[in-house]
């Protein structure tokens, strides 16, 4: 390598570290020794060996194994539908998973609440409301999306003749699922489980408001700590702990993929038509975990006094006399952020992804566990830590509204990532070669070979940073903001902030619409793509 | 598969040669820089910023005549609820982000003037404001408008054979069981108060009440939106009484789906504990001049009589005149329960974590 393209190469791969460094880490670190720098030492032991704590801690990591295991588990039978079957109304199974994901907690607590009312869940003997058991519902609800997406894609490109070989050799289903299948798909079960586990060890809302008064994770007790009792040195203690678990759990899956190191060749085979038991289980099994409480959330936003009707929608245009902006200007805001945002998690995870595949080994491995880390740090305390870090020239941003696209980036680019790396890992050598041998320049080979595979692979990742950034709640509510720039899902929860059935409308009526124009956007963004099954990411 | 580096093949995006390829790599790092750069603010002439909770808003036009006569424009920030407001302003205070702060409760208060980040300055506007809520004798916050959260009921619920409760005595009352819906005083504004309520009270045997209150079938909620939107008849629940504001039933008005003349709930006038919000200046601010004319327009008839439409809180001047639904449906609380800010301050984490112990456990 010449020293021209060395540089280059470094020029190249300081691009996301300066993000990740100027937004994350700097904050973090101002954030961590404003708090505890000095005697704050004494406390953080005295945390570390409270009973309080430990319960607390428990109860965290308890319910995000729980809710993982869960959530692996109901999406296998869905991943093998889609990995190994061909139906009709495909798209609408990958539309109907991913929704869910954009949600903002506070309406998927309501959709649940109302379901459990329905359904006389909410009392009794039988009662889900504030139970540990709503908080595993909606952590299920709201990850089956990342666990179907990234097992079914894998699981699609291994080789069935094994299986087939198996079967015919007279192994019963069950025997080739544990010996044959299930030892092949743990690279990619490790990986999502990993995803998942994040998000339920740093979910927010959805323990706020359905898990009950009497449960606290460590992320709602850093909030507890931070906002309620003004005490941002327990806060940042938390925080450091809750930041090493998160650690301990990169690591981990980081060596679990890396296992992986098997490429299996792709087959090119026809899909067989799904059998019918099969598919009606599926239809099922989605239709309970995620179509009731969506119908519930149709069904509010239509309710009108005793009827039902559009009045809901044709009001989000007006501005009501609470709120800074009217809904359709909210919505406005949070398509324009989530559109950058989606370009800065693009542009970044995609140069990241180049650095991991192809850098130097400690390289690789520092920019795939530096960049996972935005997932399991406490929106609280990166909020406050922006605050009192980008605070003077050359970034002012407290006051900026970049900020918030710039914080949605970070949690979009572990997405882009896990949906690039492997598609440009499985590259197949081979067609490079070919192509070099046939007189192809090397430009000319990433052009016309790397480039189209991993934008098509990359397409995927940004319509997850898209459908997070337009959900995000937690990040974007502990940062400071302008009265013209409040997002949808901020406005949603100042319309059920105050009494009144049209604010609770029309906070219904403006679920529905993020939730359909995330649809449309996956439709969008991946359409033309899933035709052909010919890519193969992460999700 | 082995991945050495010299298979390194960044081309399409960082090129060796190729004119088309430079500029798109160049473009990418601009558009990063012009990102930076384009945040780093625009110096406008004469701007005051007032950073504030989510909960404030008030009509358009309204700031807009503030600029007409002074000249100074009013730039708004907002930063969460009221606890993230006062640990934002804390944090920030070797570099205040604005010049005028204002929603910080006598709740918070003494937390506020604690960590000295309040400047005094006494509004001339000040003569129309009762003295009762002008908690701080130095200035150092003004007190702009005031609110009381109160026991509220669905008013169906109750009839000649179960009247409606009218004091917190009543509500550990058998007839009662089940019925009452409160919010965690760690994790919820209203919560808190109501809890203020009760040590105003009972004094040292609020313990006693609230033990009685939970062998009464209290449930309690983390929030505010829970509790009235999920609990509360109002919101589709079945529980008939709720910790809620003594402007709530103006708002169930004003926000209903079928025209109504009356609202569907009613208030406890006496459960109620008064909540005062306070605008203070900033120490440190970069427009002193600019900050005291914007407290001053805050006392002003104009800010003050948008207070209850915009806000659902009642303005903290006597000469405000209130809209009409609200002196028609608001409850006006004579003699609401307070408490000292500084008492409640020493005194407030002991405070919920013996009723976290109490209700919780």
């Amino acid at each position: 390598m010449t020293l021209v393209k060395k540089l280059r190469w470094v020029a190249l791969a300081a691009i996301p570290v300066l993000f990740i460094g100027a937004f994350f880490y700097w904050p973090l670190i101002k954030i961590f020794s404003h708090a505890l720098g000095g005697e704050e030492i004494e406390d953080f032991k005295s945390l570390l060996f409270s009973g309080s704590f430990h319960q607390i801690a428990w109860f965290t990591v308890w319910q995000a194994f729980l809710s993982t295991v869960l959530t692996m588990v109901l999406a296998l039978p869905t991943a093998y539908l889609m990995a190994r079957y061909s139906f009709r109304g495909r798209r609408i199974f990958q539309i109907v998973t991913t929704v869910p994901f954009v949600l903002p907690t506070v309406v998927v607590a309501g959709a649940f609440t109302a379901l459990f009312e329905r359904f006389g869940l909410d009392e009794g003997a039988f009662r889900l409301r504030h139970t540990v058991w709503a908080l595993l519902a909606a952590h299920v609800f709201f990850n089956l999306a990342i666990a179907i997406r990234t097992v079914s894609s894998f699981w699609s490109g291994l080789d069935p003749r094994i299986e087939e070989q198996a079967k015919l050799l007279g192994a019963t289903p069950w025997h080739i699922f544990r010996k044959i299948t299930f030892p092949r798909l743990i690279p990619v079960l490790a990986a999502a489980s990993s995803i998942v586990f994040l998000f339920c060890l740093t979910s927010f809302g959805v323990v706020l408001l359905l898990a009950g008064p009497t449960r606290a994770t460590i992320e709602t007790e850093i909030w507890r700590q931070a906002i309620w009792r003004g005490d941002i040195a327990t806060a940042s203690s938390l925080a450091v702990i809750q930041l090493v678990a998160v650690l301990v759990m990169v690591l981990l899956m980081n060596y679990l993929q890396r296992r992986q190191a098997v490429v299996e060749n792709r087959m090119d085979f026809v899909y067989e038509k799904a059998p019918r038991k099969l598919f009606a289980g599926n239809i099922f099994l989605l239709f309970v975990m995620i179509g009731l409480p969506i119908i519930i959330l149709f069904e509010s936003s239509l309710t009108v006094g005793d009827g039902y009707s559009f009045q809901n929608f044709a009001s989000l245009a007006d501005r009501v006399t609470l709120v800074p902006v009217s809904a359709i200007t909210a919505l406005k805001n949070s398509l324009l952020f989530a559109f950058v945002a989606t370009i800065f998690a693009s542009l970044l995870g995609c140069i990241a992804s180049f650095v991991v595949v192809h850098g130097r080994r400690w390289v690789s491995n520092l920019f795939d566990i530096g960049m996972m880390f935005p997932l399991g740090i406490s929106a609280v305390v990166l909020g406050f830590g922006m605050l009192i870090s980008l605070d003077a020239p050359p970034l002012d941003l407290r006051s900026s509204w970049i900020l918030v696209p710039i914080a949605h980036s970070l949690l979009g680019i572990p997405f882009v990532m896990r949906a690039v790396i492997p598609t440009l890992r499985r590259i197949d050598p081979s067609l490079r070669e070919s192509a070099t041998l046939l007189g192809a320049s090397p430009r000319q080979v990433s052009r016309h070979i790397d480039f189209p595979i991993a934008l098509r692979a990359l397409s995927v990742g940004a319509a997850f940073a898209f459908a997070i950034s337009i959900g995000e709640f937690g990040a974007t509510s502990f940062l400071p903001r302008n009265p013209d720039r409040l997002t949808a899902p901020l406005v949603l929860f100042r319309l059920l902030g105050a009494p009144g059935e049209t604010l609770r409308g029309q906070a219904m009526a403006l679920a529905v619409v993020l939730m359909t124009i995330t649809a449309l956007a996956v439709i969008l963004v991946e359409g033309s793509f899933f035709k052909k099954e010919t890519i193969r990411s992460d999700f | 598969m082995e991945v050495l580096p010299t298979r390194l093949n960044l081309n399409w995006i960082m090129p060796a040669e190729g004119e088309k390829m430079k500029k798109k790599s160049l473009f990418i790092i601009l558009l990063l820089a012009v990102v930076m750069i384009s945040a780093c603010g625009e110096e406008e002439e004469r701007t005051v910023t007032l950073l504030t909770h989510d909960s404030f808003w008030i009509s358009e036009g309204v700031f807009q005549d503030f600029t007409e006569q002074t000249g100074v424009t009013v730039e708004l920030q907002m930063a969460g609820d009221t606890g993230q407001l006062l640990a934002s302003a804390i944090l920030t205070a070797s570099n205040p982000a604005a010049d005028v702060i204002f929603g910080i409760d006598n709740t918070f208060l003494q937390r506020a003037l604690d960590a000295e980040i309040f400047s005094a300055y006494e509004s001339p506007a000040l003569v129309h404001i009762p003295e009762e809520i002008q908690l701080d004798s130095q200035h150092r916050v003004t007190p702009i408008d005031f609110g009381d959260v109160c026991i509220n009921y669905w008013i169906d619920s109750f009839d000649a054979n179960l009247p409606v409760p009218e004091n917190l005595d009543d509500l550990i009352n058998p007839k009662y069981y089940g019925q009452l819906v409160v919010q965690n005083p760690e994790t919820s504004s209203p919560g808190l108060a109501f809890l203020l309520a009760t040590i105003a009270e009972y004094g040292e045997d609020w313990e006693a009440w609230w033990e009685a209150l939970k062998n009464n079938g209290v449930t309690v909620t983390s929030g505010w939106e829970d509790a009235y939107e999920g609990e509360f008849v109002a919101g589709g629940g079945d529980r008939p009484l709720v910790v809620s504001y003594a402007s709530s039933p103006p708002a169930e008005v004003i926000y209903s789906e079928i025209p109504i003349n009356s609202p569907p709930t009613g208030v406890l006038t006496d459960t109620c504990f008064r909540q005062i919000e306070f605008a203070g200046i900033v120490n440190g601010a970069n427009n002193q001049e600019s900050a005291e004319a914007l407290v001053d327009f805050m006392l002003s008839e104009r800010f003050q009589e948008d207070i209850p439409n915009s806000m659902l809180m009642f303005p903290a001047s006597v000469n405000a005149e209130l809209p009409q639904i609200f002196s028609e449906f608001a409850e006006v609380v004579e003699t609401p329960y307070m408490l000292d800010p500084e008492f409640i301050e020493e005194n407030r984490n002991d405070w919920t974590e013996r009723w976290t112990e109490i209700v919780l456990r």
